[in-house]
C-alpha cells in the first residue's frame, strides 16, 4: 500500500482510531461524558478527513473502491451518526442510562456502514454488513430492563441472521457460477455464466436480493421494521433509518452497477416487483398507524420502494448513456433528501418523545407549545410527502422524470398512486400538531423548557431540507462532479 | 419584478402579522389589510400608465417580451427550470381580483377569529401570495409549485380555525387537490421530456411548450392530467365532493378565499394551459367536458335546493355556476371566453359576499341551519338587504355581472352546440329556485318562535357594510358597463384562440 491509499481510507481509519481511543479511555477511567466528547471529536475529524482522498476512483486493496460518490455518502452517513450522537447526549432523550459502550457500538456501526459503502468486494460487503448489524442489535437492546427494545432487538437479530446466511449462500452460488468475488469480476463474467449456469446465477442473485431487501425492509421482507422502529430508543431508530438503510442502499446500487446486474433482466424484474410491492404495502399499512415511529417505519418501506425505481431505470442502459448518469443522480439526490429529512423528523421525535414511545397524542398541539420543533416536523412531513419547496419534492421530481425518460409506466403509476395516498398519513401528523386541545379556552399548555441545542439542531436540519428543495442547483452541480 | 415584489410584500406582510400578534389583538388584522392594500396600490401604480391598454393589446404569445410584464431568471438549469413570471390582460384581472377579495376576506374575519390571530392573518396573506403566483407563473414547474404551496396555508386555515368537522374537510381538500396535482406534475414533466427529445434540453417554459408537436395519444393522455387537476379545483362534476365540505367547515375568510379566488385558479388553468397546450386533444374532448359542465349546472342546482345548511347551499350553487365556466371554456370562442372571464369575476364577488353573510349569521346565531332561521330581516334589515342583493345577482338578474357572464357564455356556446346551450339555460331557472329558497327560508317568514325577539342580533356594522358596498358596486359596474374588463382580457383570449386554431391546422 502506498501513502495515498491511506489518505483514501481516511474515513475508515478515522473511525477506527476513534474506536480504539474510546476503548482505551473506558478501560482507564469510566466517564461517559468524556467518551461522548472523544466520539464527537473523532466523528467530526473523520468528516473533515474525507477530503484528504484526492485521486479517484481509486482501488485500495481488492476490498475497497474509493470514488467520489462513495465518499459523499460516507460523509452523509457520518453526519447521520453525528446527529445520532448529539441526540444521545443525555438520558432524558434516550430513555436509558448511556454508558461508554453505547458510543462504542455507535462508532462500530458507523464504521460498518462506511465499509459497506466503499466495498467493492463480497468479503468487504459482508464484513461491513455484519459489523453494522451486530452493533445495531446491541444498540437496539441497550435499555436492557425494558421489554420492547429487547423484543425488537431479538426480532432483528434472528431475522438478520437468517438474512446473512442467505447472503452467504448467495455469494457461494455466484462464486460457483463466476469464480470471482469482486464486483467488477462478477460483472465481467456474469453474462457468460448466466448462459452456462442460468439456475445458479438466478438463485444466487435472488438470494442476495432477498437478504439486502431484508436490510432495506423492502416488502415482502419488511415484517421486522415497525416493531424494531418502535422498540428501539429514538436515537437508535434514527440511526437505523438513516445510516444503516442508507449505507445498504448505496451498497446495493454499487453492486448492481459494478456487477453489471443492470444488464440482467431477471434481476431487474425482481427489483421492479419489490419496488411495486414496497410502494403499495408501505403506504397502505402506514395509513392506520397511531404511533409515529411505526408510521415512519412503514413510510420508509414505501420510500425505499420509490428509490428502487431509480435503480430499475438503469436496466439495459450503457454506462456511457446520459440517462444512465441521470439515474445515478436521481438515486444520489433522493437518498440524500431522504436521509436529511429523516434526520430532521427523528430529531424532533427524540426531542419530544423522550423515553416513552411517542404516541401520536404526545404531539397534540405541539405547534403552540414548541413552534420550532413542530415546524421542523411539519417540514419533514411535507418533504416526505413530496410537497414543493422541500428536498423530498425534488427527489420525487427526479424519479418521475427518470421514469418518463425510461418508459417505466407501471412503476410510475404506482409511484404516483402511492404518493397520493401517502399524503393522508403525513397530513394526519401535521393535523395532530395543530390541535388546539379539547377545551378551547385552555389550549395553552405551559412551555416545557428545553436546551437551546435541541432547537438549534432542529433548525439546521429544517433549513437543509428547505434549502435542498429551493436552491438545488449547487448540489446538482456537485453531484455531477461525483 | 413587479410580481415578485407583490409576492414578497405579501409574504413579509404575513411574517409581520405573525409577529405583531404580541402587540395587540388588532395589529395582525390591520397589518394584513394594510399589506393587501399596499400591494393593490403598488400594482395599480405600476400598471396604470397612460398607454397600458395599448401595451396589453400588443402582448402576443410568440413574444413574451411584448407582455405587460415578463421576468425570466434561471433557477434549476439542469432541468431547464426558470423563475418565469409574466402578466397579460387575463392575469392582470385575476391578480386584481385576488387582492380585492383578499381584502374582503380579511374584513370578513375581522371579529370571528378568537385565537392565534397572527398566524391566521399570516396564512391568509400566504395563500394570496400563492394564488398570485399561480396566476402569473408561466414556467410549468413554477406553476405547479405555487399550485401546491398555496394549499398549505389554506389547509392550516381550515384545519385550525374551521368549524366542527374541520379535520375531515381540511384533509379532503388537501388530498383531492394534491393527488390531482400529481397527475398534472407528471404531465408537465412529460412535456419537458418531449421537448428534450426534440430540442436536446429540458424546458418548462410555457412559451416553449405551447407549440410542441406531440403524438395524438400522448397529447390526449397529457391533457387529461391537466384537465383532472383543474376540474378538481374548479370544481366540476364529478370531482366536486371536496368543495361543500371545505367551504362549509372553513372560517368565513377561508370560505371567501376558497370560493372567490381558489376556484378561479382552476378556470384560469383551463384557459391558460389545458386547452392551448393540447389543441387537438382538447378539441376532441370538448363535447365530454361540456357534458360534464351541463351535469354540473343541473346537479349543483338540484343538490343546492336540497340543503338545509346555509353555507352548503351556497357551496353547491358554486358547483352549478362553475359548470357554466366549464361550458364556456370548452366552447372556446371569443364570446364564450369573455363570458367566462366576466363570470369568474362576478362569481368571485357574489359568492364571497354570500359566504360573508353566512359567516356573519353563524357568528350571531351559532348555527348555519336554515331551519333555525326565519324572519331575520326584521332584526337585521341591512344584512337582509345585502343578502337579497347578492342572491338576485347570483341568480343572474340583468344589470349584474353574473348575468353578463352567463349570457355571453350561452351566446358563445350556442354557436358551437345549440343543444348544450338549451340544456345549460335550464340552470338559470334552477338557479332562481334555490336562490330564492335561500332568501325565503332565512330572512323572510315569521321570526322563529323559540329564538324569540329577545335575542340580541346586531345588524351589519359600518365595516361590514363598507365591504358589502364595495362588492355591490363592482357587480353593478360589471353588469352595466363590462366593456373595460372585456378590453383588458380580449387580446389574451384572441391570442389563445389563434394559437389553438394554429395547432388544429397543424
Amino acid at each position: 500500500m502506498k501513502v495515498i491509499d491511506f489518505y483514501s481510507l481516511a474515513p475508515i481509519l478515522g473511525l477506527s482510531v476513534t474506536i480504539i481511543v474510546v476503548m482505551i479511555q473506558a478501560s482507564i477511567k469510566r466517564n461517559h461524558k468524556l467518551a461522548w466528547w472523544i466520539s464527537f471529536l473523532g466523528v467530526t475529524a473523520t468528516l473533515w478527513s474525507t477530503h484528504l482522498a484526492t485521486s479517484y476512483p481509486q482501488q485500495v486493496t481488492p476490498l475497497f473502491l474509493i470514488n467520489p460518490s462513495g465518499l459523499w455518502f460516507s460523509s452523509l452517513i457520518t453526519v447521520g451518526a453525528l446527529v445520532t450522537l448529539i441526540l444521545s447526549t443525555d438520558d432524558e432523550n434516550t430513555g436509558f442510562k448511556v454508558t461508554e459502550e453505547y458510543y462504542l457500538l455507535l462508532l462500530l456501526s458507523t464504521l460498518g456502514a462506511v465499509v459497506l459503502i466503499l466495498a467493492s468486494h463480497m468479503a468487504s460487503l459482508l464484513l461491513g454488513m455484519e459489523l453494522l448489524g451486530i452493533s445495531l442489535y446491541a444498540m437496539i437492546a441497550f435499555p436492557e430492563k425494558d421489554p420492547n427494545p429487547l423484543e425488537g432487538a431479538i426480532k432483528y437479530l434472528v431475522l438478520s441472521a437468517a438474512a446473512s446466511a442467505m447472503l452467504l449462500f448467495g455469494f457461494a452460488l455466484i462464486y460457483a457460477a463466476t469464480g470471482d468475488l469482486s464486483y467488477t469480476g462478477i460483472g465481467a463474467k456474469l453474462s457468460s455464466a448466466g448462459i452456462k449456469n442460468p439456475l445458479l446465477v438466478v438463485a444466487g442473485t435472488s438470494m442476495l436480493l432477498a437478504s439486502i431487501g431484508f436490510k432495506l425492509s423492502l416488502a415482502p421482507f419488511h415484517m421486522w421494521t415497525p416493531d424494531v422502529y418502535q422498540g428501539a430508543p429514538t436515537p437508535v431508530t434514527n440511526f437505523l433509518a438513516t445510516v444503516s438503510k442508507g449505507a445498504m442502499l448505496v451498497a446495493l446500487s454499487r453492486f448492481t452497477i459494478d456487477g453489471q446486474l443492470h444488464q440482467y433482466p431477471t434481476f431487474m424484474l425482481c427489483l421492479s416487483v419489490l419496488a411495486i410491492i414496497s410502494m403499495l404495502v408501505g403506504n397502505w399499512l402506514a395509513l392506520r398507524q397511531q404511533q409515529i415511529k411505526r408510521l415512519l417505519a412503514y413510510s420508509s418501506i414505501a420510500h425505499f420502494g420509490y428509490l428502487l425505481v431509480a435503480l430499475v431505470a438503469l436496466r439495459q442502459l450503457q454506462e456511457s448513456d446520459e440517462i444512465f448518469y441521470s439515474s445515478l443522480e436521481a438515486i444520489n439526490f433522493y437518498l440524500t433528501a431522504y436521509i436529511i429529512t429523516s434526520l430532521a423528523a427523528f430529531t424532533v421525535i427524540a426531542n419530544i418523545g423522550g423515553e416513552n414511545d411517542p404516541d401520536m397524542r404526545s404531539f397534540a398541539g405541539l405547534f403552540w407549545r414548541k413552534p420550532v420543533q413542530a415546524s421542523t416536523l411539519t417540514v419533514a412531513m411535507l418533504s416526505f410527502a413530496g410537497i414543493p419547496l422541500t428536498a423530498g419534492f425534488l427527489g420525487k421530481f427526479y424519479l418521475i422524470t427518470l421514469a418518463l425518460n425510461t418508459n417505466l409506466w407501471l412503476l410510475l403509476i404506482t409511484l404516483v398512486f402511492g404518493s397520493a395516498i401517502a399524503i393522508y398519513y403525513y397530513l394526519r401528523v401535521i393535523y395532530t400538531m395543530l390541535i388546539t386541545s379539547s377545551s378551547d379556552n385552555n389550549y395553552e399548555v405551559p412551555l416545557i423548557s428545553s436546551p437551546m441545542w435541541r432547537d438549534a439542531l432542529a433548525i439546521i436540519l429544517m433549513i437543509s431540507v428547505i434549502l435542498l428543495g429551493t436552491w438545488p442547483q449547487p448540489f446538482i452541480d456537485f453531484m455531477r462532479h461525483l | 419584478m413587479v410580481i415578485v415584489t407583490l409576492i414578497i410584500i405579501l409574504l413579509i406582510g404575513g411574517i409581520i402579522a405573525l409577529l405583531s400578534e404580541k402587540l395587540s389583538e388588532e395589529a395582525p388584522r390591520v397589518t394584513a389589510l394594510l399589506s393587501i392594500l399596499v400591494s393593490l396600490i403598488y400594482l395599480m401604480l405600476q400598471i396604470i400608465k397612460p398607454d397600458y391598454i395599448t401595451v396589453i393589446t400588443q402582448s402576443s404569445l410568440s413574444d413574451p417580451a411584448s407582455w405587460l410584464m415578463h421576468l425570466k431568471l434561471e433557477w434549476i438549469p439542469a432541468f431547464g427550470i426558470s423563475i418565469e413570471f409574466a402578466l397579460d390582460g387575463l392575469s392582470l384581472l385575476m391578480v386584481a381580483l385576488t387582492l380585492i377579495l383578499g381584502a374582503v376576506a380579511v374584513s370578513a374575519s375581522w371579529t370571528d377569529i378568537k385565537k392565534h390571530q397572527g398566524f391566521f392573518e399570516a396564512n391568509v396573506l400566504w395563500t394570496l401570495a400563492g394564488v398570485i403566483g399561480v396566476f402569473t407563473a408561466l414556467d410549468l414547474f413554477l406553476f405547479f409549485l405555487f399550485w401546491e404551496v398555496m394549499l398549505i396555508p389554506m389547509y392550516f386555515i381550515i384545519a385550525i380555525w374551521g368549524h366542527e368537522n374541520r379535520s375531515y374537510a381540511a384533509m379532503k381538500f388537501f388530498i383531492f387537490t394534491q393527488a390531482s396535482g400529481l397527475l398534472m406534475l407528471v404531465s408537465s414533466i412529460a412535456l419537458a421530456v418531449i421537448y428534450k427529445e426534440v430540442n436536446g434540453q429540458y424546458s418548462f417554459s410555457y412559451f416553449d411548450l405551447i407549440n410542441l408537436p406531440k403524438g395524438y395519444l400522448t397529447e390526449y393522455l397529457l391533457m387529461s392530467g391537466f384537465f383532472v387537476a383543474f376540474v378538481v379545483k374548479l370544481p366540476g362534476f364529478p370531482f366536486h365532493t371536496w368543495l361543500p365540505d371545505a367551504h362549509t367547515q372553513a372560517p368565513t375568510a377561508g370560505s371567501v378565499i376558497l370560493a372567490g379566488i381558489l376556484l378561479k385558479t382552476g378556470a384560469y388553468g383551463l384557459i391558460r394551459f389545458a386547452v392551448p397546450l393540447f389543441p387537438s386533444a382538447a378539441n376532441d374532448f370538448a363535447p365530454m367536458a361540456m357534458a360534464l359542465g351541463v351535469f354540473g349546472i343541473i346537479y349543483g342546482a338540484m343538490t343546492a335546493f336540497a340543503q338545509t345548511d346555509f353555507k352548503r347551499l351556497v357551496a353547491y350553487s358554486s358547483v352549478s355556476h362553475m359548470g357554466f365556466i366549464l361550458l364556456g371554456v370548452y366552447a372556446w370562442n371569443e364570446l364564450a371566453l369573455q363570458g367566462v372571464v366576466i363570470q369568474m369575476i362576478a362569481h368571485g364577488f357574489s359568492s364571497a359576499a354570500l359566504f360573508m353573510i353566512a359567516g356573519s349569521l353563524q357568528e350571531r346565531l351559532h348555527t348555519r341551519d336554515m331551519r333555525e332561521m326565519s324572519g331575520l330581516w326584521k332584526f337585521m334589515p341591512k344584512m337582509g338587504a345585502s343578502a337579497m342583493f347578492f342572491i338576485i345577482a347570483s341568480l343572474g338578474l340583468p344589470g349584474f355581472g353574473n348575468f353578463i357572464g352567463e349570457v355571453l357564455i350561452l351566446l358563445g356556446l350556442y354557436q358551437v352546440s345549440s343543444w348544450m346551450a338549451v340544456a345549460a339555460s335550464l340552470g338559470l331557472i334552477t338557479g332562481a329556485i334555490y336562490s330564492l329558497i335561500l332568501m325565503q327560508k332565512s330572512f323572510y317568514g315569521e321570526p322563529n318562535a323559540h329564538r324569540g325577539e329577545t335575542t340580541m342580533l346586531h345588524d351589519f356594522r359600518k365595516r361590514e357594510m363598507l365591504t358589502m358596498y364595495t362588492m355591490m358596486g363592482a357587480l353593478v359596474l360589471l353588469g352595466i358597463y363590462p366593456q373595460p374588463i372585456m378590453d383588458v382580457a380580449q387580446t389574451t383570449l384572441i391570442g389563445l384562440i389563434d394559437a389553438v386554431q394554429l395547432g388544429l391546422v397543424k
